[in-house]
């Protein structure tokens, strides 16, 4: 049933807001600009200008592009761990009263805990390098996705459930087919809440001891270049951050939101 | 023994004996119904009719196997009825019973490969014809949330018709709908079940729904659900706007304000 408010098409309004977003972007950089400038300190606020010409450089050099795919390396293999277990969890949660109890028990004490906050006993266990980053990304992303999964889960209507049981479906049947789609706008909503909190945590962990890692990623990007004072390069490592939280909101979680729960008018 | 709705030699398709359900443990548990019994043959329509809190719902969902039984039995061919299976398919009142993320296709179809284990090509093809028999064929590939109620409904039914279940359970199907599509669902029911001969346990309020869908109509009292009455309905008096059709009409009706004003009677002796 078509929403009676909408009076535009959906992608005509899209590119309204668009172009709405555009003008306050280049004014929030002309903004930069014109304070950078009166400031005069590119050690404390690098230009806009030069900021930009940072990153292109960096781009262009490769050196932001191999900085980003060490990030992105880390926190997909991290991400996808992350996945694993909320997945185990839930579907114990879902099968099980104990399995219920034992995630409402284990969320509510570690979902509050800061994933950076257990980089030293990563450190003491992994040691330093890749597999203790991928440890706090999976602690970073787990709660958060198993939370909101579980959530999704009980919310399916009754009906719904009878539905499904009225098949006579197998248990973990009943829950790939029934739950999990049914529980998606939730779950979507989940991954992309645990997608940026791995992103946070990977990125402060390599601020953390990126020093010592061999290879780092964007955050070691920053780290050392502000050890070196070439502040438009540690600007340019923020806007990558941003720039990759975007495309992976707009092309990936929007994308798949569409394909999905929008078109089978599920969305919330 | 139930009450059978006819005489029979043979073996009832469903018998529900003694049956009692309650909701809650203990000192606080309801009792929702008591001692019911009856049995239905193949191809009767059973209305359970009453009001709210007669425990109509219940009993339906508790022949599914939604429910348990808390004393008696309830016995589909013979044998006790266990978890929800699609040998009992369930229409229920609401309209989130469909699939949301599956077309009106994909719903039936993917019901015949679950529930009756036809490969794909056999459940589309099987799933095509109800859906085309419940005339919804020009939406077949539209997904539920762009259906109106009636034909959400529509679809729920082609599902259970298609998996060709022993029983049908029905629960106020059309309770949710206008008036007049809940006339015109009544009737397209009721040749779908002439059609089939399928058996059906139907709940409904609605006394005129009653007398147009069933062959026979079991009165509940409420609070808790017990028998108040079973009264078969002619194939002559299915017809709105005769004589008879409004006639068992007002008996039921009579019937059903009796049972009403015997409880409250009670409840005052008992408060």
């Amino acid at each position: 049933m078509a929403d009676t408010t909408l009076t535009l098409p959906a992608p005509r309004r899209l590119h309204l807001t668009g172009w709405r977003k555009g003008v306050l972007l280049a004014l929030l950089a002309l903004a930069w600009e014109g304070y950078a400038r009166h400031l005069g300190n590119a050690l404390l606020l690098p230009t806009f200008s030069a900021t930009l010409t940072a990153l292109v450089q960096g781009f262009a050099s490769g050196e932001l592009v191999t900085r980003t795919a060490t990030s992105l390396q880390l926190l997909v293999t991290g991400y996808a761990c992350g996945l694993a277990a909320a997945a185990a969890l839930t579907a114990f949660a879902a099968l099980s009263r104990w399995g219920a109890e034992l995630l409402e028990l284990l969320t509510a004490m570690l979902n509050p805990l800061p994933a950076v906050a257990l980089l030293p006993i990563a450190l003491l266990w992994f040691g330093i390098g890749a597999p203790s980053l991928v440890f706090v990304i999976t602690h970073a992303v787990l709660w958060p996705v198993a939370l909101a999964s579980y959530a999704g889960f009980r919310a399916v209507p009754r009906t719904l459930r009878m539905a499904g049981r009225n098949l006579g479906l197998s248990p973990l049947r009943f829950i790939a087919e029934i739950l999990i789609p049914a529980a998606l706008p939730q779950i979507l909503a989940g991954l992309r809440l645990g997608w940026a909190f791995a992103w946070r945590t990977l990125i402060a962990a390599e601020l953390v001891f990126g020093v010592s890692a061999r290879s780092g990623g964007i955050g070691w990007f920053i780290y050392t270049n502000r050890a070196q004072l070439e502040t438009a390069n540690v600007f340019a490592g923020l806007l990558t951050i941003i720039l990759v939280g975007l495309i992976v909101e707009t092309l990936l979680f929007r994308s798949a939101a569409r394909a999905t729960i929008q078109r089978w008018g599920q969305e919330q | 023994m139930g009450v059978a709705l006819r005489m029979a030699d043979t073996e009832p398709l469903l018998s529900l004996e003694n049956v009692t359900l309650r909701y809650g443990q203990g000192a606080s548990a309801v009792t929702a119904v008591e001692d019911v019994s009856v049995d239905l043959a193949a191809g009767d329509r059973l209305v359970l009719l009453g009001p709210s809190g007669c425990g109509k719902s219940s009993l339906l969902r508790a022949v599914g196997g939604f429910q348990p039984v808390d004393a008696g039995a309830i016995r589909l061919r013979g044998a006790p009825v266990g978890r929800p299976g699609p040998d009992r398919m369930a229409v229920f009142q609401e309209f989130d019973q469909l699939l949301p993320w599956r077309t009106v296709l994909g719903n039936v179809r993917y019901a015949l490969q679950r529930g009756r284990g036809l490969d794909r090509a056999a459940a589309e093809a099987r799933a095509r014809d109800w859906i085309g028999r419940v005339g919804l064929a020009r939406v077949m590939d539209a997904h539920p949330h762009t259906l109106s109620g009636g034909m959400k409904q529509r679809v729920a039914i082609a599902r259970a018709f298609a998996l060709e279940p022993d029983l049908l359970l029905m629960d106020e199907p059309f309770a949710a709908l206008d008036a007049l599509t809940r006339r015109q669902m009544q009737d397209e029911l009721l040749s779908l079940c002439e059609q089939t001969g399928a058996t059906v346990l139907f709940v409904t309020h609605a006394i005129d729904e009653a007398v147009r869908v069933g062959t026979h109509v079991l009165t509940l009292s409420p609070h808790p659900g017990r028998m108040a009455g079973l009264a078969a309905i002619p194939a002559a008096a299915r017809q709105r706007g005769t004589a008879a059709f409004a006639q068992l009409e007002a008996t039921l009706q009579a019937g059903l304000l009796a049972t009403e004003a015997h409880t409250e009677e009670g409840a005052r002796r008992h408060g």
